[in-house]
């Protein structure tokens, strides 16, 4: 397996699937911080954070992506992502591991594969018997698409 | 010689003198019998020749020697200004720019200059056999007036037996910092004795306005071997002349003016033998404040990245003296509330001082247009005039590296769709040189911009027609909408009056663009047409982006901050007073009817909203318009430091920005503008 096809990959879990981000994007992950309500904003995004000074949005993904919502639990994260100039942190669930996948075992996202909005899907991992669904961030991230 | 180190120095003053070159000739297009014009532009050539030699970019040096041989022949008028030599040296100039900015991309300077080296040569010719090599030391003359102060103090020296020297300093025809050379030469100096004058003055030597030489005149007691010696031991300097004065030789000057005889007998001197010049800069400076001018107006040039990392960490320290003000309310302590105050107040000394040092007059950016103008308006067969009014004006560095783009592009716009041809002008009755006006100016805490032409102004009819035909709305709606609704569809997106495509405008990229810009930096930008009249385009901008005055106000459980710009005063109010006219709550105060808005409901706040017992009232300015805001209650003034939330967030009505609280919690700044 060459390095090259290789992926490192944050899982993380919501709504009982595993997800996955590409490593790149991940700045850090942080347990839950005093969020501040946005007023007419996407009613996806919970609002605003001060991450050491910086005040980044926070996307709960469970609203992003239709998911019945949940309390929030000891094991909720906030997952900081940069893609290009924006910065954003999405509420998960849980973060499981970071992991290598090799790019073979990636395919194209099946028609009916979770209750996810197709667009927001970049592929299906395979990690033995796991299922991990990768995420197409810029998308995910996009406040013109709507779920 | 390793010339590395001097690459950012050479990059910066090269830029400096090309910008100085273009405004110069363009003054000299439109006054071609002022010598000084000619004299600042010659020393600029001459600036840019010498260090490019030195920095061994040779094909700048040539051109600009050859651009040189021609203004020696224009102020020697053997050749007269004329269009082709102005567009010749613009030429130029272009292609110095070119080789600079090529240089500053890491390349060597490749480009081919043969073609105008040849141009440049062929007009020298023309109007003039005998081409002169570049002559030297023009910039001044070598003579010295001394007037009665001056002679004072040489008197007085000379009872006291300091020798009085008269220095001429020549520095290496490759000396790339002559003022900081300069500024050695002076400071050897004043270890020996005192500096009574220098030609030119100190400032202008500071501001390196000399050639290669300059003089001074000094008492010391030492010998002349000694100060020679001294100061030739000073990297890139030598000893032109030094010579002993004696002041029995100062001869009356012959503009001597009767009857005013002072101390020193004759209120003004010249020395050495020429006669005496008036007008002399400098003339006046007493050899102290001379001396201290030369250190007091030092400058450094910083790394604007490093004054941003200053602001940051000032930013910072607002934050958390707030943090302190609470721990101190808490804590009842004096001792820490006097010294909290005592910090209070350095921060915003600190806090001012930082803003200050970011503040850079909008002249950089205006400084490029009179020549964008010019090229433009030859360009498209316009006659344009443009006055630009308060460049002095000051800004905040971040943004005036933003606000170029969006002025030229309006500028562009006044330009190619503004104006009118001049025969369409003469038609109309109109002078045939149009004006343009670029103005920049304070009002109140923002600083606003006017680009202002006397075109054929906007029809909105046509405005109307076009947006319906590029499909940016129904026809229906166009037809409803009013004059000024209709105006304001150009700053649609996709919206372009061009009919072709040309190089200037019509490429799509259109006044959406502008006011995104505009918006970006928290300003705004208005449009005001009239047909045939002209148009003028309005922006208004913060004087800085960085920290503000707001208003902490509790809206539910929420805190939201409101800039204390915005808000004209606070009141409170009983519900009782609050009456319905057209299902608008509105309040009477001072006799005045006063809109209210009820911040719980626009911000949708959840909780239970306060309706009864005292509200409080702030009253804010939208436009000329007040409202009262009901908030729940007023928590205090306080300086905050405005973050931005993120480009995800931008745009959100009502929103402007966050802010981070003294207990570290981010608060939301409000958008009075476009909060209802």
């Amino acid at each position: 397996m060459g390095f090259d096809n290789e992926l490192q990959l944050v899982a993380f879990f919501l709504g009982g699937e595993e997800y996955a981000v590409d490593i790149h994007y991940v700045r850090e992950i942080n347990r839950l911080l005093n969020i501040t309500r946005v007023p007419r904003a996407p009613y996806y995004i919970e609002g605003v954070i001060n991450l050491r000074g910086n005040v980044v949005p926070v996307i709960d993904l469970r609203k992003r992506f239709n998911l019945a919502a949940t309390e929030m639990t000891d094991r909720t994260r906030i997952v900081v992502i940069q893609t290009g100039e924006i910065m954003v942190g999405l509420i998960v669930d849980g973060v499981s591991e970071v992991m290598r996948l090799s790019a073979t075992s990636i395919e194209p996202p099946p028609a009916l594969i979770s209750s996810v909005h197709q667009e927001f899907l970049y592929g299906v991992g395979k990690l033995e018997e796991r299922l991990l669904i990768l995420l197409n961030l810029e998308r995910v991230i996009d406040l013109d698409i709507a779920c | 010689m390793d010339t590395t180190q001097y690459m950012d120095v050479f990059m910066e003053e090269s830029r400096e003198h090309l910008q100085t070159l273009n405004q110069k000739i363009l003054e000299l297009e439109n006054n071609s019998r002022e010598p000084a014009v000619l004299d600042e532009i010659f020393r600029s050539a001459h600036t840019l020749k010498g260090m490019s030699a030195t920095m061994g970019f040779e094909r700048i040096a040539e051109l600009t020697h050859e651009m040189e041989n021609v203004l020696s022949n224009l102020r020697g008028t053997e050749i007269r200004v004329n269009t082709q030599i102005i567009d010749l040296l613009f030429k130029c100039l272009d292609a110095l720019e070119n080789m600079v900015e090529a240089i500053a991309g890491g390349d060597s300077d490749t480009v081919d200059i043969t073609g105008l080296v040849g141009l440049l040569r062929q007009s020298v010719l023309e109007d003039s056999d005998d081409v002169e090599a570049f002559p030297k030391n023009e910039a001044f003359s070598p003579d010295f007036s001394i007037n009665q102060y001056d002679l004072t103090v040489l008197h007085e020296a000379e009872r006291k037996d300091f020798c009085i020297f008269h220095i001429r300093i020549d520095l290496d025809s490759g000396c790339i910092m002559k003022a900081a050379r300069a500024y050695m030469v002076f400071r050897k100096l004043e270890e020996f004795g005192e500096i009574v004058k220098s030609v030119p003055a100190v400032p202008e030597i500071e501001d390196e306005q000399f050639d290669l030489s300059f003089q001074v005149l000094f008492v010391a007691q030492a010998t002349q071997e000694v100060i020679h010696h001294a100061l030739e031991s000073i990297a890139e300097v030598r000893v032109g002349s030094l010579a002993l004065v004696n002041l029995n030789d100062v001869q009356p000057s012959t503009t001597t003016r009767p009857g005013v005889v002072e101390s020193g007998g004759e209120d003004t001197a010249a020395i050495s033998e020429q006669p005496f010049i008036p007008n002399e800069p400098g003339a006046g400076r007493s050899p102290a404040t001379g001396a201290k001018l030369l250190k007091a107006n030092q400058t450094v040039r910083v790394d604007i990245e490093r004054l941003d990392v200053l602001m940051n960490l000032v930013g910072e320290l607002v934050i958390n003296k707030t943090r302190l003000d609470q721990i101190a309310i808490n804590a009842e302590s004096t001792d820490l509330s006097e010294t909290i105050e005592h910090i209070d107040r350095i921060t915003i000394d600190l806090q001012n001082v930082v803003m200050k040092v970011r503040m850079v007059p909008i002249e950089q950016v205006f400084n490029r247009f009179p020549r964008m103008v010019r090229d433009m308006a030859k360009e498209l067969g316009k006659e344009i005039n443009l006055i630009i009014e308060g460049k002095e004006t000051e800004l905040d560095r971040t943004v005036i590296d933003e606000i170029g783009d969006p002025l030229v592009h309006l500028l562009r716009n006044a330009i190619d769709h503004g104006v009118e041809k001049p025969e369409t002008r003469r038609q109309n009755g109109k002078p045939v040189e149009a004006i343009i006006r670029l103005v920049a100016k304070h009002e109140g805490n923002h600083v606003v911009i006017e680009v202002e032409d006397d075109g054929r102004g906007i029809n909105p009819e046509a405005i109307r027609a076009k947006s319906v035909k590029k499909g940016l709305i129904a026809a229906k709606e166009a037809e409803q909408l009013d004059d000024q609704g209709a105006i304001d569809l150009i700053w649609k997106a996709g919206f372009s009056m061009a009919e072709t495509v040309s190089d200037i405008s019509g490429r799509g990229v259109g006044l959406d663009v502008v006011r995104n810009k505009i918006e970006s930096l928290n300003g705004s930008i208005d449009i005001q047409t009239q047909v045939g009249k002209g148009t003028m385009f309005k922006v208004r901008l913060p004087l800085t982006l960085a920290i503000i005055q707001a208003l902490l106000v509790n809206v539910g459980k929420e805190i939201y901050a409101i800039p204390l710009s915005t808000i004209d005063e606070t009141t409170s109010i009983q519900p009782g007073q609050i009456n319905n006219v057209q299902n608008q709550e509105v309040v009477l105060l001072r006799g005045k009817v006063l809109p209210l808005v009820r911040l719980h409901q626009v911000l949708a706040v959840s909780g239970e909203e306060n309706t009864t017992g005292e509200l409080f009232v702030v009253v804010v300015r939208k436009g000329n318009n007040q409202a009262g805001l009901i908030v729940d209650s007023l928590i205090g003034q306080q300086d905050i430091v405005i973050k931005s939330a993120g480009k995800l967030l931008q745009g959100i009505p009502g929103i402007a920005g966050a802010t981070i609280l003294g207990n570290g919690d981010v608060s939301l700044i409000l958008d009075i503008g476009t909060l209802f």
